[in-house]
């Protein structure tokens, strides 16, 4: 059994189908990429794994569990953590308060409503996840005046502090300099250590640097599967997505 | 009367009335729709329609004169009033949703005030600009009644067939949808949004012109209207123009039956109990599409 | 350190407050009294605009809520005023619990529409009920049924020090939540709660929360107002005293904690002296509101947090 699953997924939007029965495995500890043009519904799929859009059809399993119908938070509490294509970070909390916000989510996940967060627990474990991206000496500036790479920094660090089984990140190197994309892909790789990360993404450098498999989406349904070396070599995604 | 006269009078009582409220609520949601925003002076224009109608009932003289004169000049003036309250105002600050909605709250209080001034705190009558009587068996009804009921009708027509239909419709429709791309084709996005607020205003208006002789000027008139047409657009579905027409008649209708046989009050607050049960089966209303 | 000084300085606040009672004339000491309570009502409606980011338009039904439950009770039953405070609150916090489970439902404008709507409803129940309500005209409290261990609420000092008391309860109350996990929460919805859902929160639990809360302090304050000035009338149900608190808060500053009290006093003296001059306090009222929006849209301590004390909460 797959550590994540989706049997015959689909959603359609009006008359479109954004996603069409699409049938996906991830297995545990991978870091697995989802490729395509735009449109192909990526985002879509996404979007339904992590409960912020529901399926018109189909289900999805998670950790040997039907998730189908599950709302977003209780997802979260299972472990499946969505980092935001477009950055949403609160621009006008520090960046303290916004990752305390992930943090005591994941320090009350499991306990009772009044159950009292140990405000030194919190701290630490807001400065760890800032530490890992390297913005603990930023702790007190308003998010809004990070330069924007610091910012979509800052996403994942709020998305670290909830403690990812399964990490979703959403096209995180969006307007990225070069040498902030460096330093990004080492940082997922220290994740991928103790989280399995699914990867949009648009810059098949990083695609290649960082995917153990990829997986190629065309027209809301998936073309391909393989590893990167395979993706490579497979004329279809050359003629339906890399030599386009 | 026995009961079954009783009860076809007031079902033609709150027909007319569904059909006032559906031009009022249709104002209403077609802001909402293509601005989205929710104007809270709604009401006081649909006043203004009311009090502009005694106005010129007045100096014109003469009832049928009158009531022509004030069925177009009356949603003119206050068409104009929206469009420098849009201007002045609204556009400021971009129509940020809540901003609008404080503003127009500031304007409901500043209209009736303002008529409180020039016009007074009387409840003034306007003569009916037709004075025959539909006899029927039971009763007599008055004929004005069924021209309201009429002119509403073709008003509600025309502007389905003014946005289904036409080039100025599609314009709107095209702004509905997404404002940034209309913008974007050469749509001026900035006059669309005057053009529909102060449609919304004359629909209001108009339908403050056809009551005025069937229920006086007051300026206090625009609450109930107001509610009416939240309660409307609400079980209808913000923003959904079938919905609006199809609730006003759920809700005038039995409004004026409720009223006729209780009490007004007592219509409202089942109204306001219908709301609460629409809204636990159907938060986005009967009507309404899942917000984008 | 920006601790301290917040602590200063809305304590300096409270402390002047406190102090005012032994300069201030007769008539000004009964209005600081009911400014108080007012306030007390604004901070309730603040915790739901200002830090959740929620517009209701319908907070006189959770005021007239306690209102009327503590004044009733009063009224027919004849209970002690401690009693009957408690049962005003606890009223206002069951009923905007239930309101909440129904009105956020929706999102955005229709919430406030449907607070609204809801509030006329509650208006008009009383205006039907007329026989046991009095409607408009209301009820007048007897003093001798408002007596507490002997102190009369007709006593100016004594009351000024309760509704001192209450609006003290209030603030505290107000600032607590805002510094803790869940007003860090609260907070996070208003500027976002889409992302909020994905950081694992199930939000509406919270907007029920601070709903619930805004109307237990609003709730308060109405049972507060029925004691200590002995009237109980469907004037404070209706949609004009749910405009009021708005105009309070967006005045002093949505989402400052001493804001409600600030905008609640200004506009009191604002409407009291051009009703001197003119009978006309709905333009005061209309132009405040759109002068706001178009050129303060913080209001008094927003911009000041904005400009110069970014501590203050």
């Amino acid at each position: 059994m797959s550590f994540l699953e989706t049997k015959a997924l689909s959603r359609r939007f009006g008359g479109l189908t954004a996603v069409d029965t699409v049938d996906f495995r991830l297995e545990a500890g991978e870091i697995r990429a989802v490729i395509g043009p735009n449109g192909a519904g990526k985002t879509t799929l996404v979007s339904m794994i992590c409960g912020r859009l529901a399926p018109s059809d189909g289900t999805i399993l998670f950790d040997g569990t039907e998730i189908t119908h599950l709302p977003p938070w209780e997802r979260v509490a299972r472990g499946i953590v969505y980092t935001f294509q477009i950055t949403s970070v609160f621009r006008n909390l520090s960046c303290f308060e916004n990752v305390a916000l992930a943090a005591q989510r994941a320090l009350t996940l499991g306990k009772a409503p009044w159950h009292t967060v140990d405000s030194s627990a919190l701290a630490s474990s807001v400065t760890d996840a800032l530490a890992r991206v390297h913005l603990h000496e930023r702790s007190d500036t308003p998010a809004a005046n990070l330069p924007y790479g610091h910012q979509r920094l800052l996403e994942v660090a709020m998305s670290l502090a909830l403690k990812p089984k399964l990490l979703v990140l959403d096209e995180p190197t969006q307007g990225l300099s070069e040498a902030e994309i460096t330093d990004f892909c080492s940082l997922v790789r220290e994740i991928a250590a103790d989280a399995t990360i699914l990867l949009i993404e648009h810059n098949m450098d990083v695609v290649m640097e960082l995917a153990e498999r990829i997986t190629v989406m065309s027209n809301g349904a998936i073309l391909a599967e393989g590893t990167p070396a395979e993706i490579t070599a497979n004329a279809a995604v050359q003629q339906a997505y890399l030599g386009a | 009367m026995s009961l079954g006269p009783h009860l076809l009078l007031a079902l033609m009582e709150g027909t007319v009335a569904a059909f006032v409220l559906a031009l009022t609520a249709l104002g209403l949601t077609l802001v909402f729709g293509v601005m989205r925003i929710v104007n809270v002076a709604h009401g006081e224009f649909f006043m203004l329609g009311a009090v502009f109608a005694w106005a010129f009932a007045h100096l014109v003289g003469n009832p049928a004169l009158g009531f022509l004169v004030a069925v177009i000049a009356s949603p003119i003036v206050v068409g104009g009033a929206a469009l420098v309250i849009d201007r002045a105002i609204l556009r400021r600050f971009n129509y940020q949703p809540e901003a609008t909605i404080v503003a127009t709250i500031g304007l409901l209080y500043i209209i009736q005030q303002l008529v409180l001034i020039f016009y007074g705190p009387d409840a003034r009558s306007v003569e009916a600009p037709i004075n025959f009587r539909v006899q029927l068996p039971w009763f007599g009804y008055s004929g004005y009644k069924l021209v309201v009921a009429g002119i509403a009708a073709l008003l509600l027509l025309a502007t389905w067939y003014g946005i289904a239909k036409t080039k100025l419709g599609l314009v709107m429709r095209a702004t509905q949808f997404d404002s940034e791309t209309a913008q974007a084709f050469g749509i001026p996005v900035d006059r669309v949004y005057a053009a529909v607020f102060a449609l919304g205003a004359m629909l209001a208006a108009i339908a403050g012109v056809l009551i005025v002789p069937i229920k006086q000027a007051y300026y206090l008139m625009g609450l109930d209207p107001l509610l009416l047409s939240f309660i409307v657009v609400i079980i209808g579905g913000l923003g959904s123009l079938r919905g609006a027409i199809i609730a006003a008649f759920v809700i005038g209708i039995s409004d004026g039956v409720i009223s006729v046989f209780f009490s007004p009050n007592l219509s409202k607050i089942l109204a306001t109990l219908l709301v609460a049960l629409v809204l636990i089966f159907r938060p986005e209303g009967l009507f309404g599409g899942k917000a984008r | 350190m920006d601790r301290h000084r917040s602590l200063a300085f809305h304590g300096g606040a409270l402390a002047l407050l406190f102090l005012l009672q032994f300069v201030l004339p007769p008539y000004h000491h009964t209005n600081f009294t009911s400014i108080m309570v007012l306030a007390t009502y604004g901070i309730g409606y603040n915790i739901l605009i200002g830090y959740t980011g929620l517009l209701s338009l319908g907070h006189a039904m959770f005021f007239a809520a306690g209102l009327y439950a503590a004044g009733l009770t009063v009224h027919y039953f004849n209970i002690d005023p401690i009693s009957a405070f408690i049962l005003g609150a606890a009223a206002a916090l069951a009923f905007a619990t239930a309101v909440g489970l129904v009105a956020l439902r929706t999102t955005g404008v229709s919430f406030m529409i449907v607070t609204m709507m809801f509030a006329q409803a509650c208006f008009l129940l009383i205006l039907y009920f007329n026989q046991v309500t009095r409607g408009d005209e209301g009820l007048v409290l007897s003093g001798a049924a408002r007596q507490i261990g002997g102190l009369s609420l007709t006593n100016p000092t004594f009351r000024y020090n309760l509704a001192l008391a209450l609006f003290t309860g209030a603030l505290v109350l107000c600032y607590i939540l805002i510094r803790s996990r869940v007003g860090r929460v609260l907070v996070a919805i208003r500027e976002n709660e889409e992302r909020v859902k994905m950081l694992g929160y199930h939000t509406f639990r919270y907007k029920l929360l601070a709903l619930a809360l805004s109307g237990l302090l609003s709730g308060a304050a109405g049972a507060s107002y029925a004691l200590m000035f002995g009237y109980v009338g469907a004037t404070f149900a209706s949609i004009e005293y749910s405009i009021f608190a708005l105009l309070w808060v967006l005045l002093g500053g949505a989402g400052t904690v001493l804001g409600p009290i600030i905008g609640a006093l200004l506009m009191f003296y604002l409407v009291e002296w051009t009703s001197e001059v003119t009978q006309s306090y709905r333009i005061v009222v209309g132009a405040a509101l759109v002068l706001l929006t178009l050129f303060f849209p913080k209001g008094i301590l927003g911009t000041l947090r904005e400009k110069r004390l970014r501590w203050l909460p």
